[in-house]
C-alpha cells in the first residue's frame, strides 16, 4: 500500500465505525426481563423479518455436504431492487415449528449452509444480512460427530475476510458460539430487548454461582443486554422495538442506510475495518500497541494477493 | 518419581515423557516440560510476559480467582507465547496451561494467541499452538466470546500471508477454543487419548438422555471422524514438527 493512501483508509474505518448512530444509549428493561423477552414465544423471528423486509425472497436449502438444517434459514431476497443474501437462525413460530427447527439450535449443516451462501454472496457481489436468534449450537451426539466446533470455527475465519458487506442483527437470543457462528460482520446491531452472551444465565449460574436457580442474578452479573454491549462497544447500535412491522422497517432502514456507505468502499477496506474492530475487543493490562503491526500484516497480505 | 495416575489409579513412574506405563495416560506437562520436548535447548524466548487479565465486566470475585490461580500455577494466565527454534528452524509457539483456570480463553489468552499468530505472519515463520482448554472464560462475559472471532480472524490473515499454522491438541480441548483457532490449523495433531470436542460430555448426555459411548470425543475418535490429521506421541513430537516445518515453508515448496 502506498503511504498517501493511509489517511483514506483511516477515514473509511472511522466512517464505518461512526456510521449513523441514531439511538441514544439508555438503560431500559432489566437484564432478566430482556432474557425472558428475547425468548418469548411469538417474538418476531428471522423468517418474519425477512418476509417483511424483502419484496421477494427465495429460500435456498442444504450445505451440499450432508443435509439441510431447518434451524438455519438462508436465501436471496430483493430489497428495493437490491439483491441481498439473508442468513438467520430459525426457532419457528409455534410449538410444531419449534420442534422442527430444534428450537433454533443448529447442527454443523446449518453453519455450513450459511458458509456456502456467504461465499455465493461474495461471488456475486451481494451484501449479507444475518439475523441471530439462538440459544446456542446444538449440543448433540451427531453435532459432535460431524464437527460442530470445526463448522463454527470455519465461519468465524471465512466471514472475517469475506469481500462483501456483512450486517448482523441480534434479534432475540444471542447464545454463545452458536450465535457468533453467523455473527462476524462489518456492523453489529441488537434489538432493544435482545441479549448476547458467552453462556446462558442458567449455565453461568450452575457453573460459576453453583446454583442453577440463580439465573436471574447471573443475568445481571453477565451484562448481556443491548445497553451493556453498546457500552462495551461490542455492538454498534441498539434498534428500538415496536410492532413486528415497525421493528422490521427500522431494520430495513438501517440496512439501506449502511449499504449506501459500505457498498461505496473497496472490499479490502471493509475487511480491514472488520478485523480491526474484532482485534480491538478485549481488556488486558500490559499489552502493547497492536494497530501498526496489524497494518504491517495487511500490507503483507496485499503484496501477496 | 512415583505418582498416582488419575486415569488407572495405579502408582506409576511416568518417565521423561510423563506417560503412564500402565494405561498410556498422558499427564499434563508444564510449559517448560513441553518446550523441552520439541525446542532446541535454550532457544525459547518468551513474549508478552507483562500481559495480565483485567475484570472487564466487573464480576465479583474474579480478581481474587486470578490471584489464586497465579499463585497455584506460577503462571500469569492460561497461555505462554514466544519464539524458539526446532532443529534450527525458527518458529513462534503458544502453549496453553489447563492449570490456570482450566485453560479458559479470556482477553489475555485471545490477545496472546492472536499476537503469536500475527507475529508468525509478519516474520514469515510457522506458528505452533498447543491447546488445553475448557473453553471460553465465562468470568469475562461477552469479551471472552469475542476472542473466538479475534483468533479466527488472525488465522484468516495467516491464510492470506501463507503462514503455516500447526495445532497440537492436548487433553482437554473443548468449547470456544475448539470452535475457533484449534480447528483452523493447516495441520492439526493431537495427543493420544485427549478429549476434543465442542460441548462438554455432561451437557451432551443431558441433551440425549443417555450415557456417551466409550471413547466419544477422544482424539482417536476425532481422527476417525476426519477432524485431525494425525496422533502424535511425545517421543516423536520434535521430529514430527520439524518435518512439518520443512514441508510447509519456502524451502520445501517445489512449485513456487
Amino acid at each position: 500500500m502506498h503511504e498517501e493512501q493511509k489517511p483514506e483508509l483511516e477515514q473509511t474505518l472511522d466512517q464505518i465505525e461512526t456510521l449513523a448512530k441514531n439511538h441514544e444509549t439508555r438503560e431500559g428493561a432489566s437484564s432478566w426481563e430482556c432474557v425472558l423477552r428475547s425468548r418469548q414465544q411469538g417474538r418476531p423471528g428471522a423468517k418474519l423479518f425477512i418476509d417483511l423486509i424483502c419484496d421477494s425472497f427465495m429460500e435456498m436449502h442444504g450445505d451440499r455436504l450432508y443435509g439441510d438444517d431447518p434451524a438455519m434459514i438462508g436465501g436471496v431476497g430483493l430489497v428495493e431492487g437490491r439483491a441481498i443474501t439473508f442468513i438467520g437462525n430459525r426457532k419457528g413460530a409455534n410449538l410444531k415449528e419449534n420442534v422442527l427447527c430444534n428450537y433454533g439450535m443448529s447442527n454443523p449443516e446449518g453453519y455450513r449452509k450459511a458458509l456456502r451462501l456467504a461465499k455465493q454472496a461474495e461471488k456475486f457481489g451481494r451484501p449479507i444480512v444475518c439475523f441471530i436468534d439462538t440459544p446456542g449450537a446444538y449440543p448433540g451426539l451427531g453435532a459432535e460427530e460431524r464437527g460442530i466446533g470445526e463448522a463454527i470455527a470455519q465461519n468465524l475465519k471465512v466471514f472475517s475476510t469475506l469481500k462483501t458487506p456483512i450486517l448482523c442483527f441480534i434479534i432475540g437470543e444471542g447464545g454463545s458460539g452458536g450465535a457468533l457462528g453467523i455473527g462476524v460482520g462489518d456492523k453489529l446491531y441488537m434489538l432493544e430487548h435482545a441479549v448476547y452472551s458467552v453462556i446462558t444465565p442458567e449455565g453461568f449460574a450452575s457453573i460459576l454461582l453453583r446454583d442453577p436457580s440463580k439465573a436471574k442474578e447471573a443475568a445481571e452479573a453477565m451484562k448481556m443486554t443491548s445497553y451493556h454491549l453498546k457500552e462495551f462497544s461490542v455492538i454498534h447500535d441498539i434498534i428500538a422495538e415496536g410492532s413486528a412491522q415497525e421493528t422490521a422497517m427500522r431494520i430495513k432502514q438501517t440496512i439501506l442506510r449502511d449499504l449506501d456507505v459500505l457498498c461505496s468502499k473497496p472490499a479490502e477496506h471493509l475487511v480491514r475495518y472488520r478485523i480491526k474492530k474484532i482485534r480491538g475487543i478485549g481488556e488486558v493490562s500490559g499489552g502493547k500497541e497492536w494497530w501498526q503491526p496489524l497494518l504491517e500484516v495487511f500490507k503483507k497480505t496485499q503484496s501477496l494477493n | 518419581m512415583v505418582e498416582l495416575c488419575p486415569n488407572c489409579q495405579k502408582e506409576v513412574e511416568s518417565g521423561p515423557y510423563r506417560i503412564c506405563p500402565s494405561c498410556n495416560y498422558y499427564f499434563p506437562l508444564t510449559v517448560q516440560q513441553r518446550i523441552a520436548l520439541f525446542a532446541d535447548p535454550g532457544s525459547f524466548v518468551e513474549m508478552a510476559t507483562e500481559m495480565k487479565s483485567m475484570n472487564p465486566i466487573s464480576l465479583a470475585g474474579y480478581e481474587d480467582k486470578l490471584k489464586e490461580n497465579e499463585k497455584k500455577s506460577s503462571l500469569s494466565d492460561a497461555v505462554s507465547i514466544g519464539s524458539c527454534s526446532i532443529e534450527n528452524q525458527p518458529v513462534i509457539v503458544g502453549i496453553m496451561s489447563f492449570a490456570f483456570m482450566g485453560g479458559s480463553m479470556g482477553s489475555v489468552v485471545g490477545e496472546k494467541i492472536t499476537q503469536a499468530m500475527l507475529e508468525g505472519a509478519l516474520r514469515g515463520e510457522p506458528v505452533i499452538l498447543f491447546t488445553a482448554s475448557g473453553g471460553a472464560r465465562m468470568q469475562e462475559g461477552i469479551f471472552s466470546l469475542m476472542q473466538m472471532a479475534k483468533t479466527a480472524s488472525a488465522a484468516a490473515l495467516m491464510e492470506e500471508t501463507r503462514t503455516p499454522l500447526f495445532l497440537v491438541l492436548t487433553n482437554p480441548t473443548t468449547g470456544g477454543v475448539t470452535a475457533s483457532f484449534a480447528m483452523l490449523g493447516d495441520v492439526i495433531l493431537a495427543e493420544p487419548g485427549a478429549v476434543i470436542g465442542f460441548a462438554g460430555p455432561r451437557v451432551i448426555e443431558g441433551t440425549i438422555g443417555q450415557k456417551l459411548p466409550e471413547g466419544f470425543q477422544r482424539s482417536e475418535f476425532q481422527l476417525k471422524k476426519g477432524f485431525i490429521d494425525a496422533l502424535v506421541e511425545r517421543a516423536s513430537l520434535r521430529s514430527t514438527l520439524s518435518f512439518l516445518i520443512k514441508t510447509h515453508t519456502k524451502g520445501g515448496a517445489v512449485y513456487a
